[in-house]
């Protein structure tokens, strides 16, 4: 008998993405908390924080408790054509916190969809993507961005590596006023300005997105992907709640990682991103491997401290005794506030920071109400 | 039903002239000019709740979410680097962060530059950036003190008008970056409240053009 009750918010959304995940044939993948730093060092820059716990391990090799989990999963991957590997995950990582600049555990559920990714791949993670969101609230939004369009855009002239880095933070964080004085800075055209403080302007619904793009993009890289846009768009309208999901291009990933379609989640009353998420084939070709890969990960965690609700009391029933108590009639009394679904803390003195519903004490004739809360 | 914008503005001079700017961009909300000691102020009609915090913590507001939008220096901006949306710029508040020294300083290369200022990390990263080898001395005021004690060879400072630099011989010896107030939003509220926030950003991109 399990009482959903007791569950925490983001235990029982674990339950219920398994449970998901699992349908699409999607194999649990459960792995050490431990990973060799070697594996981190050579690809730094795809953690989100630099900072990585080390220790040295008993033989004296340097390892590090987990900043991520895809790389780990991409180490054990080995590529096999023509099938397609779902595995999905829910392990701690630690990191640090941008706020506080400690470290941190935060529990991350997440799956990959690695082989020869194509349309019906890249769906399938998505309709996931969505329905993750979808079972944690029905406010959501999933905003798709796709790499190759700025990319495309920062490729057609020749421009520094420093220009780039600080074009795509601003984009990131729809600065456009800043962009004219940046390409000043860098002695960029001015034709190519004036296209990146336009681009800064396209998000939205995916239909007004797609109408803007094409009078930006141009070069087969922008084209490739502004037609895979399409194709998206197209299949996405027969969705429920289509119009959930929309196009922003201020979702900017890594470049050197991600080359395809990114996406992140948002749900309404949580502050930050929840779900995040991309193709991330240049990873794999990095790491040796031949095929392709697209997953996601969600931060659990924001659900217990933004959309659980705050209990108000610790237990329904103190139940006070004292020496003289007959114990079978106790033990009886415990039993039947237990069968009406109550929860019971028994004790000599009623604990100071313990708040209940009811106090109440035992007598070997039954019980007596001391305090009632409600 | 409409829903409430939370607008976190900065308490003193500044938030008042981004007040006026919100009010003349059809946000008003009287109750806030009532003197009085309440801290928060909201008008039901027009859709906003106001509420006055430490110029320094409103980008902490923001990015929380216990604002949706709010109004910040790009010193804050660029110190703290929270992650929000900065959608337009006020054009108010204006001024630069810059490193001044005393009036006779040289800055001798082959040692390490004494930098006293408030903000690390924008002194930090200004230095990284031409590899030079410093040391932060972290003060929480009165920062021109410093190169004239001998504590420091220089400053990074903000700088308005110059008149305390010159006051005590002290001068501009490199800008940094220039400032201004922003407005920033919160990049989850921005998802749900998106129309909201677009006619709010353009009603304020149009005070900002006609002043």
């Amino acid at each position: 008998m399990l009482d959903e009750g007791i569950l925490k918010t983001e235990e029982r959304a674990a339950i219920t993405l398994r449970t998901l995940y699992s349908r699409y044939g999607y194999q649990p993948y459960k792995m050490s908390k431990f990973e060799e730093y070697d594996l981190y060092a050579r690809n730094k820059d795809f953690l989100v924080s630099d900072s990585v716990i080390t220790f040295t391990d008993t033989t004296g090799k340097l390892m590090a408790l987990k900043p991520d989990v895809t790389l780990s999963i991409i180490k054990n991957y080995k590529d096999e054509p023509g099938v397609t590997q779902r595995v999905y995950y829910n392990e701690n990582v630690y990191r640090v916190s941008d706020e506080t600049h400690q470290y941190k555990e935060i529990l991350q559920t997440g799956l990959e969809c690695m082989g020869e990714i194509d349309f019906f791949n890249l769906c399938e993670v998505l309709r996931l993507a969505v329905e993750s969101l979808r079972s944690l609230s029905g406010e959501f939004v999933l905003e798709i961005s796709h790499m190759g369009i700025l990319s495309g855009l920062l490729n057609s002239a020749d421009v520094d590596k420093a220009f780039i880095e600080q074009i795509s933070m601003l984009i990131a964080d729809k600065n456009a006023h800043e962009i004219p004085r940046v390409c000043e800075q860098f002695d960029v055209p001015q034709a190519l300005c004036d296209k990146l403080v336009r681009f800064v302007g396209v998000y939205g619904s995916r239909d007004k997105v797609l109408a803007e793009l094409e009078s930006l993009c141009e070069g087969e890289e922008m084209e490739a992907a502004l037609q895979q846009l399409k194709d998206l768009s197209a299949e996405l309208d027969g969705w429920k709640d289509a119009s959930r999901i929309r196009f922003d291009f201020s979702l900017v990933n890594d470049m050197r990682y991600y080359d395809g379609i990114v996406f992140q989640g948002y749900v309404e009353n949580i502050p930050d991103v929840i779900l995040t998420g991309g193709q991330y084939d240049r990873l794999m070709k990095r790491m040796g491997r031949k095929s392709g890969a697209i997953g996601f990960a969600l931060y659990l965690d924001l659900l217990d401290s933004f959309l659980s609700e705050r209990t108000t009391y610790d237990v329904d029933i103190i139940l006070l005794y004292d020496d003289d108590a007959d114990l079978t009639l106790l033990n009886e009394m415990v039993s039947t506030y237990i069968k009406k679904g109550l929860t019971v803390s028994v004790q000599k003195q009623a604990p100071e920071k313990m708040s209940c519903r009811q106090l109440v004490r035992f007598n070997n004739k039954g019980v007596e109400i001391l305090e009632t809360n409600d | 039903m409409k829903q409430m914008i939370n607008v976190a503005l900065p308490k003193g001079r500044l938030g008042e002239k981004v007040y006026s700017m919100f009010e003349a961009a059809g946000y008003e909300c009287p109750s806030i000019r009532e003197k009085n000691r309440k801290l928060i102020f909201e008008n039901e009609e027009t859709g906003v709740r106001y509420f006055w915090v430490k110029p320094s913590d409103v980008a902490i507001y923001v990015e929380r979410g216990a604002a949706d939008i709010g109004v910040a220096g790009k010193d804050i901006l660029e110190e703290y680097r929270p992650n929000v949306y900065e959608l337009l710029d006020l054009k108010t508040g204006v001024c630069k962060m810059m490193v001044a020294a005393r009036s006779d300083f040289h800055d001798d290369h082959s040692k390490t530059l004494r930098v006293a200022t408030k903000f690390v990390n924008i002194a930090r990263n200004y230095y990284a950036g031409k590899s030079r080898d410093i040391d932060i001395i972290k003060l929480n005021g009165s920062i021109e003190i410093a190169p004239i004690l001998g504590l420091s060879d220089v400053i990074v400072d903000i700088v308005e008008t110059g008149t305390t630099l010159k006051e005590n011989d002290l001068q501009v010896y490199e800008d940094i970056f220039p400032i201004s107030a922003r407005l920033i939003a919160n990049k989850s509220s921005f998802q749900f409240k998106t129309e909201q926030m677009e006619e709010l950003v353009a009603s304020l991109k149009k005070q900002v053009e006609e002043a």
